[in-house]
This record gives structure tokens, sequence and C-alpha cells, in this order.
């Protein structure tokens, strides 16, 4: 909402200067987002006349004029090709400044010397709004006579302040500069003072001019229509074009401009139809047929459905009820006889209307908000007093109104303690009545009781909190008594899950790797790029509706594509290393058509790509993550094959027999989909069941007393044995006393036959009550060697 | 032989003077106390001497084996010295050479700011409460006072996954589900994702992230929810932080309000990031609508309550002073190790 300083000044005192009244009207409640100066940046730009033009010597595009500013004359070269002898034009003489920062001194063009410019609309920043013209190609002709000299700003009034408000949807009052002049009178302590509304008597009788008949009152609570007859269509006055242009509305002609000024002083959007067009006379308010259609203003077919509102005649539909007026009644230079309709339709209607058209007019902005009931007819006599002060046309004595709506006061019974508890304050009922008293709330005091009639212009005020809203803010929010729930004793603290994923982040971290946050919505091509091509394989997937594009279309159900983008994007930065991972959510459906909410999984997914980034590399660190949740000892990796991973280094991680998730190293070909020309790691674990199963609890064991001993084994299996099988196996054969087996060394190569590898281990037996002897660790051991031999095949190397 | 052994005294003396180091020691010692040595020699010649002079001889003989053995230690404790420093000397080594550092991730700023917010609302008694991101429209829109075909819904352009489903465009939806399943006192912060349709550039992004806060309980005050947010403020912002509140409008909320901080950058004189208001709002706010309470199944004339929510990814930006909050979701690594 854009309202002109000039013309909010009409209606309330204001003796502070601009910023100040833009602190208080913010401080409560009526937030100015910015204050810009007309013609900012303009200095000695002047009204001239152009007296002579000559050709230029050196240039046929170029011209020489001389320049009337008053009290001398210039010589000043131009380009234009749209002056003539006798116009009046804006001059900027030397050293004069345009916006953008544009100075202006003497210059000699082309041999000859120019002592100012002349200057475009564009150039003074104008728009076809300010100053008919304004866009035109060439220089902009004054079209009215101004006294030569005189600044350029005064000659086209650019010289008020103009206040952006953003104003909140429960306050469609404000959309108007009344509705904003009565806060900044409470907001400043100043007075109001709202125009005085009169219409003059008029001639003849309405209703023998035009009817009205409202079919669907419950789309229509009132309507409101007035006639002017004998109107002569011309442009408005300067004054009103000016606000009009400065409020950003673009003037048009007298009738629709006081239509519109009218919306803008009072709030309430009005209509005007040629009445003459308007078969029968007849105004009918129903709802649109299916399929019908409407031309509207814009010269767009509108396809009509029966849940929107039409404004018709007796034959056809004339305008779309509160959105925008049909061009078959539009006001034209050979309109006559006008009705002027001031209404209310219901907030839900027209916003849907305007909604499934597109169409978001300053009408339909305004209506959906809810208006005033009693200011339709305020602002059809202000409309009708614009047009008799004017001297537009003649209005018709009498105004039809057809209301179904209640015109009846609302009162609220608030008691004021309840509104002092709710705000932390205390002040008397008295005080609280004052305040409401300053809105235009009327208030007796009963008792414990505020008896208080709301404007008819507040719909949005229902109980005691609206209430309370109304005194905190003139109040002030600041005075209120900052306090800290006393009473109110609560332990806080994390959950048990909270705790475990904040650990999770902790070890990772710790790792070497770096934590992502990436888009949990994409595109449903990501499973072809990971290398899922059979759609058996292919996850059913949650689908928006109105996605911003095909490629932010479906809800994830994997990490892993999004991971490998923050790769690719790394690695084509020619970064080294990449290590991140990424805790997110994945969206997978009970079913389709989704009937309940997706079930929204977490999951933990590691990408890396590095110089020393291998599978053993990424096993390492989830080993650790393992560790750290107490679950390495039941940790299982198994053997997998899955189209996005390498076929022969990649591993399901399985926990008490339950798949958490899949690590390994992804296919070349999907790290070549991702432009990354290297070993690519990814592991994505569930981490729901990581976590559920994840022991926190740690228990001492004593330290051992007695020394271990130590002896390696070396064995030579077939190369398809895993180190998994032959730890186990020695781990079972070796019992109680074997304390720890670690792999330290495996080889394949000379010596070893083709097809069979060495695994060498280096094994600590320990007994907790005694020293073990030679000969207890050698049966021991031996008996290890049997039992691989038997079982796996392998041979002592 | 008493003069033999004066002179073995004497040249080893001498001869233990000029050892220079631990290997010539250990040849020394060979030399004169070995089983072969100097002195044993001479002693191998004893039993030619008269009985009597044995014992003096014998006495002598010791004395001046441990006199030498003495020096032959003074002189080892020298030359051990000696080689000690020697060899710290030849290991100094260039103490500005770059370390060998244990290569160590981050945590994500987003996930650094939140675990900031969170440790200042658990140290004030908050829990921590989460939501589905996929919401119904009940819960994000209806039960929170935003009817369907409300102008408010305008502000928060939405992901439709069906009629009823969306994405859900604030945590809000959050504080119908704890009060419905939890009765008060309410003392809960809602950490968590939310979308929006808006086209992505330097401050929009249709991924976002929210904290939101919500506390019920007999007789809570306005008063009490600006206590609370100028103490996270304070906390967050550091002790010189001053907060002011505007009236707003919320659906969910009335009174509703919209809190400032003093410019974390110009401390409120007035510079580029704030506009030259020396404010920048961070956050809405409110007591929490007696129809949302209805809603959750709590009596609006028992209970009253606030909430709040604020931009996770804006408050992140503005403290660490990142222009782009596209920054956040593109995760280059360069970015990521500046936190
Ligand atoms: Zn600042």
């Amino acid at each position: 909402m854009l309202v002109p300083l000039k013309w909010l000044k009409e209606y309330v005192k204001i003796d502070v200067p601009v910023h100040e009244l833009a602190y208080h009207l913010t401080m409560t409640g009526t937030k100015v987002e910015g204050i810009t100066k007309q013609g900012e940046g303009i200095s000695n730009v002047v009204v001239g006349r152009i007296c002579d033009i000559h050709p230029h010597p050196n240039a046929d595009k170029l011209v020489v004029c001389i320049v009337d500013v008053g009290d001398r004359k210039l010589q000043i070269v131009t380009g234009a090709s749209n002056v003539k002898e006798g116009q009046l034009v804006p001059v900027a003489l030397d050293g004069a400044t345009l916006p953008g920062g544009y100075r202006i001194t003497v210059t000699s063009l082309r041999g000859v010397e120019s002592y100012g410019m002349l200057c475009s609309g564009e150039e003074l920043g104008l728009t076809e709004e300010d100053y008919p013209g304004a866009e035109v190609d060439g220089i902009l002709i004054l079209q009215e006579e101004y006294p030569l000299g005189m600044d350029i700003k005064e000659a086209l009034g650019l010289d008020d302040e103009v206040l952006e408000f953003e104003i909140t949807s429960n306050r469609p009052d404000c959309l108007s500069v009344i509705g904003i002049a009565r806060e900044a009178a409470v907001a400043l302590s100043s007075t109001f003072n709202p125009p005085r509304i009169e219409v003059k008597r008029g001639v003849g009788d309405v209703n023998v001019e035009a009817r009205v008949v409202v079919e669907a009152p419950d789309l229509c609570p009132r309507y409101c229509a007035r006639v002017v007859k004998d109107v002569k269509i011309a442009p408005s006055p300067r004054w009103m074009q000016r606000r009009l242009a400065a409020a950003g509305v673009r003037p048009i002609n007298n009738i629709v401009d006081i239509t519109n000024y009218v919306m803008l002083e009072m709030g309430h959007p009005m209509h005007a139809f040629d009445l003459d067009k308007v078969a029968g006379r007849t105004i009918v308010v129903r709802r649109a047929r299916d399929g019908e259609k409407l031309v509207t203003l814009d010269d767009k077919e509108r396809l009509l459905t029966s849940d929107m509102l039409v404004i018709a005649d007796v034959e056809k539909a004339i305008g779309l009820a509160g959105v925008m007026g049909g061009a078959n009644t539009e006001i034209t230079d050979e309109t006559r006889n006008i009705l002027l309709e001031s209404a209310l339709f219901d907030r839900g209607c027209i916003r849907k209307t305007a909604k499934a058209l597109g169409i978001r007019s300053e009408a339909s902005l305004r209506f959906e908000k809810g208006l005033d009931i009693h200011n339709a007819m305020a602002a059809l006599d202000r409309a009708a007093q614009l047009i008799q002060q004017l001297g537009v046309g003649t209005v018709v004595e009498g105004v039809i109104d057809v209301c179904h709506g209640s015109l009846e006061k609302r009162v609220l019974e608030i008691p004021y303690k309840r509104v002092n508890d709710l705000l932390g304050i205390n002040l008397s009922a008295d005080e609280m009545a004052d305040i409401l008293r300053k809105l235009e709330f009327k208030v007796d005091v009963k008792g414990e009781y505020m008896e208080i009639e709301v404007p008819s212009f507040r719909q949005d005020i229902e109980g005691v909190a609206d209430i309370a809203e109304e005194v905190a803010r003139i109040y002030g929010y600041n005075n209120i008594p900052m306090t800290l729930m006393e009473g109110t004793i609560s332990r806080g603290k994390k959950t048990r899950k909270q705790k475990l994923i904040d650990k999770v982040k902790d070890v990772l971290v710790g790792t070497g790797l770096y934590e992502v946050v990436t888009y949990s919505f994409t595109s449903p091509r990501v499973y072809e790029s990971i290398g899922i091509t059979d759609p058996q394989l292919i996850p059913k997937t949650v689908k928006i509706l109105n996605p911003l594009g095909e490629d932010q279309s479906i809800m994830r159900t994997t990490l892993i594509p999004s991971l490998l983008e923050v790769l690719s994007h790394n690695y084509n930065r020619g970064i080294e290393r990449c290590q991140i991972f990424e805790i997110g959510t994945a969206f997978l459906p009970k079913s389709l058509p989704l009937e309940d909410l997706p079930e929204e999984k977490p999951l933990l997914t590691i990408a890396e790509y590095g110089p020393d980034v291998d599978y053993y590399d990424l096993k390492g660190k989830v080993e650790v993550l393992l560790e750290e949740l107490g679950l390495l000892d039941e940790a299982e990796f198994v053997p997998h094959v899955h189209p996005t991973f390498h076929p022969g280094r990649t591993a399901l991680l399985k926990l008490e027999g339950k798949e958490i998730g899949i690590l390994g190293e992804i296919h070349p070909k999907v790290a070549q989909n991702y432009q990354i020309e290297e070993r690519v790691l990814v592991a994505e674990l569930q981490l729901d069941i990581l976590l559920s199963l994840a022991k926190e609890e740690r228990k001492y064991r004593p330290l051992p007393k007695y020394p271990a001993v130590e002896r390696d084994l070396a064995v030579v299996v077939k190369k398809e044995v895993l180190a998994a099988q032959v730890e186990s196996c020695i781990k079972e054969l070796g019992g109680q006393l074997l304390e720890k087996v670690k792999l330290f060394d495996v080889y394949e190569g000379a010596q070893i036959p083709q097809g069979y590898k060495s695994l060498a281990y280096s094994l600590s037996y320990r007994a907790a009550d005694r020293t073990l002897t030679d000969e207890e660790v050698n049966s021991l051991h031996d008996s290890i060697v049997k039992g691989l031999e038997q079982k796996l095949g392998a041979r002592l190397r | 032989m008493k003069a033999e052994l004066e002179q073995i005294r004497r040249e080893a003396e001498q001869v233990l003077a000029s050892v220079s180091n631990l290997q010539d020691l250990t040849n020394f010692r060979v030399e004169y106390l070995g089983k072969k040595g100097k002195l044993t020699q001479i002693l191998r010649g004893m039993g030619s001497l008269p009985p009597e002079e044995r014992p003096k001889i014998g006495q002598l003989a010791n004395e001046i084996r441990a006199y030498i053995e003495g020096e032959i230690e003074k002189k080892k404790k020298v030359l051990e010295e000696e080689a000690l420093n020697q060899r710290l000397k030849a290991e100094t080594i260039d103490v500005t050479m770059p370390g060998r550092r244990h290569h160590r991730g981050k945590l994500h700023p987003l996930s650094i700011v939140l675990n900031e917010i969170k440790d200042i609302f658990l140290g004030m008694g908050f829990e921590i409460a989460e939501g589905p991101e996929v919401e119904w429209d009940y819960y994000n829109f209806e039960a929170l006072n935003i009817p369907k075909n409300h102008p408010a819904r305008d502000t928060q352009d939405t992901f439709y996954i069906t009629e009823n489903i969306l994405l859900r465009t604030h945590t809000s939806p959050t504080q119908i589900r704890v009060m419905e399943r939890q009765k008060p006192p309410i003392k809960i912060i809602v950490p968590g994702r939310v979308y929006r349709s808006d086209a992505v550039d330097a401050t929009h992004s249709p991924i976002f992230h929210q904290v939101e806060g919500l506390v019920i309980d007999k007789n809570i005050t306005m008063g009490d929810l600006r206590g609370v947010l100028d103490v996270f403020a304070k906390e967050l912002f550091g002790p010189q932080t001053r907060t002011r509140f505007r009236p707003h409008h919320f659906p969910f909320t009335e009174p509703s309000a919209e809190m400032d901080v003093s410019c974390t950058t110009c401390g409120g004189e007035g510079c580029r990031v704030c506009s030259y208001t020396g404010w920048i709002e961070i956050l809405g706010a409110g007591m929490v609508h007696p129809k949302v309470l209805k809603y959750g199944g709590i009596d609006p004339e028992q209970y009253s309550g606030f909430a709040f929510g604020m931009g996770l990814d804006r408050i992140t930006n503005l403290k660490y002073g990142i222009d782009d909050i596209r920054l956040l979701f593109e995760n280059d690594i360069r970015f990521l190790e500046q936190f």
C-alpha cells in the first residue's frame, strides 16, 4: 500500500518528520516498508519554452534549440525529433542533476556549445503514471502552461514523499488512506479529520433509472448503486492524477479515476458501468453459468464456472463481481450515463474466483480480506460527492440498497483482568478503555467487564486476545515488563535418540567427514543416474503436484544422488578431497495414490573421494561409528551386488540379522554420470534401526593380571575364502583363551599358487587366572591350524 | 711393585683425561681393569712378593682399582652428558614447519547454530520435539486458524502432494501435534525443515529451516514471551544485544509480534546490513490464539501460552555474515571448512 504523505496529511495532523511518523506507525503495528521522495536526485531542472530550432551545422541527427528559461535564453543541442517551436519542456541547466547521479554541464556537441539538456520522461525517472507522455521516445512535452523557469518538480507535483506500508491480512481497513490516517492519529496522539461526506440533492429518481436484483444473497450481502447522468468523460484533474500515480494507480479518465480514488481513500472498491450498455438497465447479481464467458477489462476472455459470482444484466454477464469489470460495459469516451456500484461480496468466493482465473486486482485483494458493510454506502456517497464537486455529471437522487447482511453492531464483553493477565501488565479498566476509544471502539466499563462495541471496519476483532493486542500495541509492546515464567519449572533434556544423533555426527566429524545439507526433493531421473534402470527396482515416490520444475518434483527415497551431486560440484572445482555425510529424511509412500502421510525414514549417508580413499577407508569409518554405538562386535559385512555399486567392492551391513545398509565403491558408470573420474565410496545406513540397536551402556573389565602370549599365523587359502570366514573360524577354535585376532598382512603373487592368497594374523592368547604355559599355547595354536585346514582347506605357510 | 702400581695410576689418569668418547672409555676400562688389563697383569705378579707385603700391595691395588673405576664413572657421566647434548643438538628441527594434522571434518554451519540455539533453550528447561515434513493440510493450516481460502495462505506458497497433504510451510503444525499428545505444561522447541514454493535467489530457497517454540501453562503472559526471547537473543548474539517487539499479524497467535535485535554488524548505529535502521528482524512470535489452543484440545479459559518461530538459515547467515543462502545448500568444501 502506497500512501502519499500530502494526501495523508489531509486527514491527520502530522507535525513530525516523515521518518518519525514511520517509526510510530511501525511500532504500533502499521509497518512502514520504505519511504520514497518523489523527484529524488533531480535538481536545477526547470520549465523552458523552445523559441527556435535550427539544424545542426555538422550533424544530421542533431538540432540546435534556443530555449527560454524565464530569465535568459539558452542554446541547447538535442537529438530528439519530437520537439517543436513553442513547446514547454523540462530543461536541465548547467550543474543540474538527474536521478541515478547524472550531472549536466556545458558541453560542445560536434562543434556547437550546448548550455544544458532537454530531458525525456525516462531521464527524469518518470513513468506514464506520473505524467502522460513520460514513456514516449523523445523529450517530455509538457501539456499545460507553467511559468518559465519554474522548478520541474514543482510543476509536475514531484515534491511529495510516499510511504510504502506492509498491511497484514487482518487489517483491510488499513488498505486506505483514511485507515492509515486513523492509525497515525492514534500513534502520534494527534487529531483525525476524515472527510465529511455530503451528497447534494440530485435530480430525478434512481429507481426509475435502474434496478438491482441480487439472486445470490449468500455471496452478496449488500449491493449499493447510484446513477449519474450526462457525464462528460475527460481526464481527471492533475491533483487527482498525481495522487493516483503516487499511490501506484494509473489515471484513466475522470469516472474511473474517481472510483479508484475512493477505493484508495476509503478502502472500498467500486465499479462504474456504462448504464446505456446494461440491458434492461437492470443489474443482476448471480452465480455464473458453467461455461459462461466474459471478456474482462484487460481484454481477456474468461471461462467461468458456477461457483463464481458475476454482475450481469438481463442478458449477459457484465462483470466478475469484486474482481474485474467486463469490457462490454466499460466506461468509454462516449459514455453518457453510468451506474456506480459499491457492494460487499463473499470473501471466500472472491478469493477462489481470483485464484482460479489468475487475477489479482486491487479490488479482489481487498474483498478477500473482509470489508465493512457500512463503508460500502459511505464510499458510494463519497464518489457521488466527488462527481458533484468536479462537475463530471449529474447525480440522480437516491440510492439503490439491496442489503441482506447484518448491519448490527457487534458487542463484546471482556473482563479487563484477562487482558492484563494475558499481557503481563496491570492497567485499570479506564486506562484500557481510553486506548480502545482512540481506536474508535465504544467502551462501557461495567465492574469487572468492559462492554465493547467493535467498529464495523474491524472485522478482525473477535475476542479477548484481539482486544489484548489492541491494548498492547498502543500501550507499547516494549513497555510490557520482561518476565521468565515464574512457577513453570521444567527439566530441559534431549531424548535418547536426539543424544545419539548428536553422537553419530560427532563421531563422523571425528573421522574426517564434513556434514552437508541438501534438498529433499529431486528429479525422477536420479534413479537412472545411479544405475537403477530396472523399473521393478525404482522405488515408489511421493510426487509434488506443483513443483518448481521437473528436477525438483519428487521427494527423495535415498540421499545417494544428492551426495553424489555434492561430490561432483566439488570435483569439478578441482577440490582434491571431498568426504561428506548427511543425516536426512527419505520419504516412502505407504500406498499410491497417497492416502496417508508417507513414512519419513532417517538415513545416514556417507560419500567420499580423495587420494587415500578406498573401500577399507570407508569401512573403517563405519566401523568406528559401530564401535562408538557398541555394535562393532556383532556387525556382519556381507558381499553384495547392487546396480549403483561396483559388483566386487560392495557389502551389506547386517546387525542381529537385520539389514542396516549398504557400503561400497560406486560403479564407474555411475561415477561417470556425475563426471567424477575417481573412485567414489558411498555408504547409506538406516539410522533409525542403527540407533534402536545402539548399546550405550559400558561395563568395566578388569585389566589383565597375567601376560599374553603372542603367536603369528600365516595361512594360504583359496581367493574366494573371505577374511571374515577365516577370522570367525580362528575365534571359534581359539575359544576363551584366544584374546585377540588381528589380520596384519594379505599377500598374493610369487610363492603363492594362482587362485590362492596368504593371510597373516597375529593371535594373542591369555588366561585371566594364570600365566599360560608354552605347551598350552602350542597345542591350542596347533588345533587352530588343523581346524583351518579341515574347515577352509587352508595350508600353513 | 708398589712403584709399578703408582705408575699405572698416573698413566691411567693421563690416558683417561684424553678419552673423549664412550667407546674409548669402554676400551680404557678393558685395558686397565679387564681380565687381561694392566692392573690385573701386575697383580698376577703378587705371588712373587713376600707374604707380609701382599696385604699392603693388595690393598693398594684395590685402592687404585677403586680410584680408576671412580674416575671412569665420573668420566662416563661427563661423556654421556656431552653425547646427549650433541644428540639433542643434532636433533634440532624447524619448529615453524607445518604440523601433521589429523584430518577432521566439520559440522554444517546450520547444525552449529542449531546446536547453540538448542543449548540455550535446553538451559531454560525446553525439550526438543519433532514433526513430519510431509504434513496434513489440517495441521499446517486449518488447526492453526488458517482455513481454506484464507488470504494468509498467500504468504506461504505451498507445495501440495494431494489436496489434503502438503510439504509443511512452517514448523508450526508440530504445535498442534504436541498439544494433542501432551497436557500442559508444554515447553518445547521444534527445529525442522520447511518448504515454500519460492524461486531460488540470494535470500530465498524453496527449502529452509525453522526453529519453532511453544510454551503453554497456566498464567503464561506476553511478558514471559518477551523475557524468554530477550534472554535467547542475548545468549545467541552476545550480552550487548537489545531486542524490540513490533505488532504484527499471524493467524495462529494473538497478540502477534515480530522481534528485532539490534544490528549484529553495527550494534544499532545503522549500516548496510540493517538497511540503516539499526535493527534486524529475526523472528515472529505471539500469544497462542485461543482457537489454536482449542484445536489442540486445550482449554483457553484455563491455559495460555506463547509461540515463536525463527528462520535458522537467516540467523546462521546473520551470525557468520554469509550473504547468499544458496551457499548453505551448495556444500562447497571450501565453504564448509570455514566453520
Ligand atoms: Zn547495522
